[in-house]
């Protein structure tokens, strides 16, 4: 436990003065505007507004600028903003199946309606480091190509076609959906809550507990069935108009994993999912989100939970940066007071080992 | 007014409010700027809040919820008793009136032909034009894999 401390007040107030003179850094040196941040840190902004958990792409570059390029300050930033915000209500379930497609890849058809598009990526490029982005570069103006007005279903509808794929669990339509936000976390969580849950969660920690199921602790067996990315329509149902009023588009990526076999003596075996949602172009989180959806299913599919990424506790209790941070972090404050009472038991645990050892030297002579 | 019509109207609502939710506050208001204007005033003031973003688990099945948006909305009152509600993405109070206002003028007949002509028309053109320009560059990028069979040769 820390205790409040009196006193401090000028120097509290002097070291964050220096703070905000490190922030602006060398003077002489052009500031960063808002729009810097957003157009060419855009993956940092989508990481700040996937586990910031609010879509504001202004909001998220002013938070990244604030917290000095301390991604997980900048997420705290963001959640403690939207909480002084009220809610309007919830938006109508949008529709991937809609996106305006910017990329989209499959790792299990090479030849999927409506194509492989690989739009921006750092895939295929040789990680080299290029010195004409040093300053001053120019890019070519991107290619242009023929649109296709095909359709673009999703992988995982194509296999559900043939019934080689279980279909994605269906809800009545007035059925409660969980929201951690209203509601403490409790368990066993239902699959609605784990996914908020891993839709915000730290993307490091998602993707070293994806990283470990393919390592074998809780085996998935995962091919990526569909990456996409894009823009898709949201619509919310307005109280006032009296109908679902469209808010404007914003950026998704969403992964669909394929995995190994469940089947019984009634149902014939069938590909498993995972799945994976968030805020922005957030392929690896999205694709480690999917893996650990998946090894979290374990209890309902009836395997065995051995390893941390199929423990729903350990892993929700675990996932969110902001929470993480805070404890840790938290060790930092004055804790003089419980450490004052650990150092009086200490020394009174070293003056008893110090009397029983004389003692025994005592005995140890005298014979 | 038959249902028909009220239905019509509120489908021209909807698409004018999704043309004016994508577009910046700026070029609506320069639109709006060039035309004549009914009598109105503010009835709900501006206001920032939260809409909760809902998926679909699997992209098609049970609702969940991905995260929040920032959403501004406002209501107009036309003195010819119209009441008109924007709503939009982000935080921009003057964005959530100016299509308010818009949306107002919609539900009116002295107005109607004139803001779909004056101001959503240009918008969406322009909005068709951005979002053609993505899918070509997106297009661009299409790719066709080969198989390369593998220990022959």
């Amino acid at each position: 436990m820390y205790v409040a401390v009196k006193g401090g007040e000028r120097a509290i107030e002097n070291a964050h003065r220096l703070l905000a003179h490190e922030r602006r850094g060398d003077r002489e040196v052009p500031e960063l505007t808002l729009a810097q941040i957003s157009e060419q840190l855009a993956l940092g902004v989508d990481r700040v507004m996937a586990e910031g958990s609010l879509y504001d792409r202004e909001l998220a570059a002013l938070a990244i600028k604030q917290a000095r390029g301390d991604l997980i300050e900048a997420i705290f930033l963001v959640r403690a903003f939207r909480a002084t915000l009220p809610r309007f209500g919830t938006s109508e379930p949008v529709d991937t199946g809609r996106m305006q497609i910017r990329r989209r890849i499959s790792a299990t058809f090479k030849d999927i309606p409506g194509g492989q598009i690989l739009g921006p990526t750092f895939d295929y490029t040789h990680r080299l480091l290029d010195p004409q982005l040093a300053e001053g570069f120019v890019p070519a103006q991107p290619a242009s190509g023929e649109v296709s007005q095909a359709e673009t279903p999703r992988v995982t509808d194509i296999l559900a076609h043939d019934g080689l794929i279980e279909p994605s669990p269906q809800a009545e339509a007035e059925a409660p959906v969980g929201d951690l936000t209203r509601e403490p976390l409790s368990f066993p969580a239902d699959r609605d809550l784990r996914l908020q849950n891993l839709a915000r969660a730290d993307e490091g920690f998602l993707l070293a507990l994806g990283y470990s199921t393919q390592r074998g602790y809780g085996r998935n067996h995962p091919f990526a069935g569909e990456i996409r990315f894009g823009e898709v329509d949201v619509e919310f149902f307005a109280e006032d108009a009296g109908f679902a009023v469209p808010l404007g588009a914003i950026e998704l990526t969403e992964c669909q994993m394929v995995n190994q076999f469940k089947g019984s003596a009634t149902e014939p075996p069938c590909f498993t999912r995972g799945y994976g949602l968030a805020f922005g172009q957030s392929e690896r989180k999205t694709m480690s989100m999917a893996l650990v959806d998946r090894s979290l299913r374990a209890r309902e599919l009836g395997e065995e939970v051995r390893a941390p990424a199929q423990d729903e506790e350990f892993v929700m209790s675990h996932s969110d940066n902001v929470q993480a941070t805070g404890f840790v972090e938290h060790l930092k404050l004055p804790h003089y007071v419980d450490f004052q009472s650990e150092l009086g038991l200490l020394r009174k645990l070293r003056q008893e080992f110090a009397e029983a050892n004389a003692s025994e030297s005592l005995k140890e002579a005298a014979e | 007014m038959t249902k028909t019509e009220q239905d019509n109207r509120r489908a021209q609502r909807k698409a004018a409010m999704a043309v004016l939710a994508q577009s910046e506050a700026a070029e609506i208001s320069a639109r709006l700027s060039a035309m004549a204007l009914p009598d109105h005033k503010t009835l709900r003031e501006p206001e920032n809040g939260l809409v909760m973003v809902r998926g679909r688990i699997g992209g098609d099945g049970a609702p969940f919820n991905v995260g929040e948006a920032t959403v501004s909305r406002a209501a107009v009152l036309l003195s010819t008793g119209q009441v008109g509600f924007g709503y939009t993405l982000g935080h921009d109070h003057e964005k959530a009136r100016l299509i308010a206002l818009c949306d107002a003028m919609a539900q009116t007949d002295t107005f109607a032909d004139a803001v779909e002509a004056e101001v959503i028309a240009p918008l969406r053109t322009a909005m068709a034009a951005r979002r053609s320009q993505e899918a070509a560059e997106t297009a661009a990028t299409r790719v066709d894999f080969y198989t390369m069979v593998r220990g022959e040769g």
